[in-house]
């Protein structure tokens, strides 16, 4: 029964609202729908890629002269399926963020659309249809990324992406079109039969430009600079797709083009791809640790964990061009665990971080906290996703990393001066990177959900819809999988390394059973024995606790120690600035902070301080440093061409005639 | 490393233990030989705190009969409190008592904690120890001799 | 089971529980040497035990505000330690938990406890707790990947990163223990354990000013059994890093994978000897250094750091071929 409720000016008549509210429901639910759809659609056809036969399509009509032609192979099933997974818990996840935020229509119909961009790029067989598939992926998350475009920072953020994107495109335009022309044909399949006779030149300059283009989409150093821009202003969801998708999709890019088109390439191959990878790996992570925007640390921790794919790849590329097959095996098996380890986490993380956003509009960790009690699944959420993200035991990129240092642990260096080198580096930004993770996602676990709320928004709020924790639920279990039992991965991973036989896939790679055991190495680890041994560890430390129980007195619910005094404001608690102030001092040469502090007098006595602002910013040091050089040498050398367009008519004729004839005199 | 001679030169300073004095207080928890101390000064001239520091250091040693002062009063049995009570400190001293788990002890020190001593009717005084919170062992004395502290202690810890 | 695989068994349990047994025993020695070294009498070795019994007695106190985390931080810091008590090879070699976690297993347990320590103390929402929490992490995050180099040089020689298999490799050929792989690594492990466990010159261990404190700062708030477990969880990670200190440089007397009775004792009295000396020494080194100013501790990690680095280029260069 309806009450009739006059109408307000602010408040909408209820009868109004009410059909409003429903058609918004049905739409995001269709468009979660039609995500996560696409996402089992990706999944199964993704898997049979990988252990059926490869699939070829050939659509003539649809481009003129070359077609576009669609060939899944074992390596495509393998992102296509990690984009299908992602995406089935972002779809059910965004039933309910897109509700709780209020998306628009465009929105909601680009997240499907983007989803199928991103199944596309895999796919492709041919160098037209690779980039078509990959232009509109950048385009649907650039139109993903605006959706709250109303907002300056969100304009400024993407322009900076599309300009970012546009460029990597063009590195690898460039890059395709020269390979396809020295291949001689369009399709992959025939690039990759003709590659032998490609010249050592033209391989160099492909190989540089698909390292700027796709390492750019990628995130490693040092054209990352879009990501800890774009991710932010993002919707959550969007965030989620982008980290855990869309830059596999660079790390593809550099696999299939470079690794296994290219086939196998000379030693300063894989020296670059480790030397990228590792910086890239020590600078995000260094960022993450000392960023105070949750969003820009996960950011920061994408570039960081890229960087480890790529140092694998590096290490399974630099191996086998040396001939230590059964490593670079090793090392290729532990970047394709890294790329979905780090699908499950990140993803977990975007969602997690997003359900904070909706709940209490706040991405600053120094206003966060508290949230354990009144939000405890996504509490327990982010803590999985921090566990995996930081590399320790029990945690979903443990596995990986593992056998990342033991690939390069192993390499064969005797008589071997650049592996005897190049190795222990590596093996120490590894251990670095796990260090300084270890303090940034406790940082953003322990300041953004523990203790009590540093702000009134984060103590209103309240926990996520169902749908959202469906979302997130779905990636926690793909994290416990990857943390405890890996081994439910090791036919996928057997499948995807034999299609990779120029670094190292026809030899065994290492065992993926209830141990996991290092071939023709000794060497062995099992997670899930761990995981059990620890629980019945714990258990074991709760008995012993338990000694003298029937001597105690009644146990208490008391204040916290304040020193003395009667009670703590929450204002006196850590924020995420001063945990992480330390190591920013320790890294100050390489961070460069910019700090202010203003000191306010009071008007009577220049004694007395009123007031003390203190402001710092950590800008990304890249950005500072190279491009800001590069973008003003780009505008001063355009300041001087346009002394060129004068405005005179009869001089662009000219141009125009001069133009032509140089056309002609090429072609002749 | 001269150090390393000048340590075997000085040897031993430690003052020879008396017998163990009779046990006047339970120690808490009935485990003996173990008793850790949150000292508070509730507004003592800080005389008490010199003669507790000398106490615990080397010529008297405290800790070899198990009495331990520690930072936190979750870590204490008891506090061991100094000087009269002012009337800016008797809700900190009640704070810290209330920090501090059950069993515990209290032990007043000097003659200011245990009787105001010669701060007794002050204007900013709020009383002695035991007029505020409930006091187990008092030491008397302006200030008591580590000797005598030491007897207090150990009356408690029974070691 | 055969009856070896039953000794093997028993030799772990018996690690652990020596471990439980002798961590406050093993506190309460350093307390004495310091003690005697400084010319007073000292509590006494038993010491530690009898605080221990004590707070097991008290009141169980849940601060207001706290969390799960705060309540079971102390059973993962211990559990964490239990097992690797039980995975290393500090009486016999053949653990059943050997081939299931190598170093990088033992290195990332032993930082699980860390992490959830420090969780706890940020769990608290007092300023001393965060302040200990940022502290500790900062100092852990250098720690760690020194750790990891520190142990991996010395695993060069014996081309395996199972515990086991490197301290036979160490026991089957003692001469390399003098390269200069091994001595370099041995300098930054000594280092990082001092870090890790809060010995001085990082951390004052007996330290009542709050400023002063990275490890305690963050138990502030923990009374009665919470702080008996974090305390001797604090014990036991000494113990067992001095152990697996003691057995990667001086791994005679470890039973092999397959021990009788007698070896197993003979492994008992040869860790527990071990460790007593290396204790002994640590304690009198304690009495000669001031605490480092807290902002001095990134420079000395980073040194280690890199005397690790080249501990392993150099076990790379130098490595004297094993059969």
């Amino acid at each position: 029964m309806t009450t009739a409720l006059p109408d307000s000016p602010t408040v909408p008549a209820l009868d109004k609202a009410l059909p409003a509210a429903r058609r918004a429901h049905a739409q995001a639910v269709a468009s979660g729908s039609v995500t996560a759809a696409l996402g089992v659609l990706g999944v199964a056809l993704g898997l049979s890629a990988v252990f059926g036969a490869p699939r070829h399509l050939r659509i003539g009509w649809l481009l003129p002269l070359v077609g576009v032609i669609f060939d899944l192979g074992p390596l495509g099933g393998f992102f296509v399926a990690a984009t299908g997974a992602v995406s089935i818990a972002v779809g059910i996840y965004a039933v309910g963020y897109a509700q709780r935020e209020h998306w628009a229509r465009f929105p909601l119909v680009m997240l499907p659309l983007f989803v199928a961009a991103m199944l596309l790029v895999p796919a492709a067989g041919s160098v037209t249809t690779f980039l078509l598939a990959w232009e509109l992926m950048a385009a649907a998350s650039l139109v993903l990324v605006l959706s709250e475009h109303h907002r300056a920072q969100v304009r400024s953020a993407g322009a900076f992406y599309a300009v970012m994107t546009q460029l990597g495109f063009a590195a690898i335009l460039l890059a395709l079109v020269v390979l396809s022309a020295a291949g001689g044909g369009d399709a992959f399949a025939t690039i990759a039969a003709g590659s032998g006779g490609i010249s050592g030149g033209t391989r160099t300059a492909v190989f540089l430009l698909t390292l700027m283009g796709f390492g750019s989409k990628a995130g490693l150093l040092p054209l990352h600079a879009w990501l800890p821009r774009a991710h932010p202003e993002a919707p959550s969801p969007v965030s989620a797709l982008m980290s855990a998708a869309m830059v596999n999709m660079g790390i593809y890019g550099l696999i299939r083009i470079d690794l296994q088109i290219l086939g196998p390439g000379p030693h300063w191959w894989g020296l670059t791809l480790m030397v990228f990878g590792a910086l890239s790996a020590v600078f995000g992570v260094l960022q993450a640790s000392v960023a105070t925007d949750l969003k820009r640390l996960l950011a920061y921790s994408t570039t960081e964990n890229m960087g480890l794919v790529t140092l694998a790849l590096g290490a399974a590329t630099l191996l086998s061009s040396y001939g230590a097959r059964q490593v670079a095996a090793m090392a290729m098996t532990a970047a394709l665990l890294l790329i979905l380890a780090h699908a499950a986490f990140k993803t977990l993380a975007f969602l997690g971080a997003g359900s904070v956003l909706a709940a209490t509009g706040l991405r600053d960790l120094d206003k966060l906290g508290g949230l354990a009690r009144r939000m405890p699944g996504t509490t327990v959420m982010f803590g999985i996703a921090a566990l995996g993200a930081s590399g320790l035991p029990l945690g979903a990129g443990f596995v990986g990393e593992w056998l990342l240092l033991q690939s390069l642990i192993h390499s064969p260096h005797e008589n071997n001066t650049l592996l005897a080198l190049t190795m222990p580096l590596s093996v120490g930004a590894v251990a670095l990177t796990t260090g300084l993770g270890i303090a940034a996602m406790v940082k953003a676990f322990g300041v953004g959900f523990l203790a009590r709320p540093r702000s009134a928004a984060a103590q209103a709020a309240r926990e996520a819809p169902t749908s959202m924790m469906a979302g997130m639920a779905l990636a926690a279990a793909a994290c416990g999988v990857f943390a405890v039992a890996p081994a439910a991965l090791g036919p996928l991973l057997k499948q995807v390394l034999a299609a990779l036989p120029t670094v190292g896939g026809n030899e065994a790679g290492p065992a993926l059973g209830a141990y996991l055991r290092l071939p023709g190495i000794p060497g062995s680890m099992s997670p899930g024995l761990i995981a059990v041994a620890l629980v019945v560890a714990v258990l074991l430390a709760l008995g012993l606790g338990r000694w003298g129980l029937r001597h105690r007195p009644a146990a208490a619910v008391v204040p916290l120690w304040a020193c003395g005094a009667d009670s703590l404001s929450s204002k006196m608690q850590y924020t995420a600035t001063s945990f992480a102030e330390p190591l920013q001092r320790v890294f100050d040469n390489v961070l460069k902070p910019e700090t202010d502090v203003e000191v306010t007098h009071f008007a009577e006595s220049q004694y007395l301080v009123e007031k003390v602002t203190y402001r710092t910013l950590l800008a990304d040091p890249v950005e500072q440093r190279l491009y800001t050089p590069v973008v003003g040498a780009v505008t001063a050398w355009a300041h001087w061409v346009r002394r060129a367009h004068p405005g005179s008519v009869h001089l662009y004729l000219a141009y125009g005639a001069l133009g032509l004839l140089i056309v002609l005199v090429i072609t002749r | 490393m001269s150090w390393i001679a000048k340590i075997g030169r000085v040897g031993r300073i430690v003052e020879p233990a008396d017998d163990a004095p009779a046990t006047t207080v339970a120690p808490p928890t009935g485990v003996g030989g173990s008793l850790q101390l949150r000292h508070v000064d509730a507004g003592s001239c800080n005389g008490c705190e010199l003669e507790i520091t000398g106490a615990f250091c080397s010529v008297y040693d405290a800790e070899r009969f198990g009495a331990r002062i520690v930072a936190s009063p979750r870590h204490a049995d008891g506090l061991i409190a100094t000087g009269v009570v002012t009337r800016n400190m008797h809700q900190p001293l009640l704070n810290t008592l209330k920090a501090v788990p059950e069993p515990r002890v209290v032990i007043a020190v000097g003659d200011c904690a245990c009787n105001g001593g010669a701060f007794a009717r002050g204007y900013g005084v709020v009383g002695s120890v035991a007029d505020v919170i409930p006091v187990d062992v008092e030491i008397p004395g302006c200030p008591p001799t580590p000797a005598q502290i030491i007897a207090a202690l150990r009356t408690v810890t029974g070691r | 089971m055969s009856a070896t695989t039953g000794l093997a068994v028993l030799a772990t349990a018996l690690q652990v529980l020596a471990v439980v047994a002798g961590a406050p025993l093993v506190v309460g020695g350093m307390r004495q040497v310091r003690a005697r070294l400084e010319g007073r009498a000292g509590g006494g070795i038993g010491q530690p035990w009898r605080d221990l019994r004590k707070q097991l007695r008290k009141q169980q106190i849940t601060p207001q505000g706290t969390t799960v985390v705060f309540g079971f931080a102390p059973a993962v810091v211990a559990g964490t330690t239990l097992l690797i008590a039980a995975i290393l090879p500090l009486i016999a070699l053949g653990s059943p938990l050997d081939p299931a976690a190598d170093l990088f297993g033992v290195v990332g347990l032993l930082f699980l406890g860390t992490v959830a320590l420090t969780l706890a103390g940020l769990d608290t929402g007092t300023a001393f707790g965060g302040m200990g929490s940022s502290r500790e992490i900062t100092i852990a995050a250098p720690v760690e990947p020194t750790l990891l180099l520190a142990v991996f040089a010395l695993s060069v020689p014996g081309h395996s990163a199972n515990l086991a298999a490197i301290v036979s490799a160490t026991a089957d050929n003692p001469g390399q223990l003098v390269s200069p792989g091994s001595l370099l690594a041995f300098v930054a492990l000594a280092i990082v354990i001092i870090a890790e466990t809060g010995r001085l010159p990082v951390d004052n261990p007996s330290t009542h000013l709050e400023l002063t404190m990275i490890h305690e700062a963050m138990v502030l708030e923990y009374a009665g059994p919470k702080l008996a477990l974090v305390e001797w969880a604090s014990g036991m990670r000494l113990t067992v890093l001095l152990g697996l200190m003691a057995n990667l440089f001086l791994p005679w007397g470890v039973a092999g994978a397959h021990p009788s009775v007698l070896a197993i004792l003979i492994g008992f009295v040869a860790i527990t000897l071990k460790v007593a000396v290396l204790a002994g020494v640590l304690a009198a080194g304690e009495v000669f250094i001031a605490k480092l100013r807290y902002f001095r501790i990134p420079e000395l990690l980073a040194g280690s750091f890199l005397l690790a680095l080249l501990a392993v280029t150099a076990s790379y260069f130098f490595a004297t071929p094993t059969n």
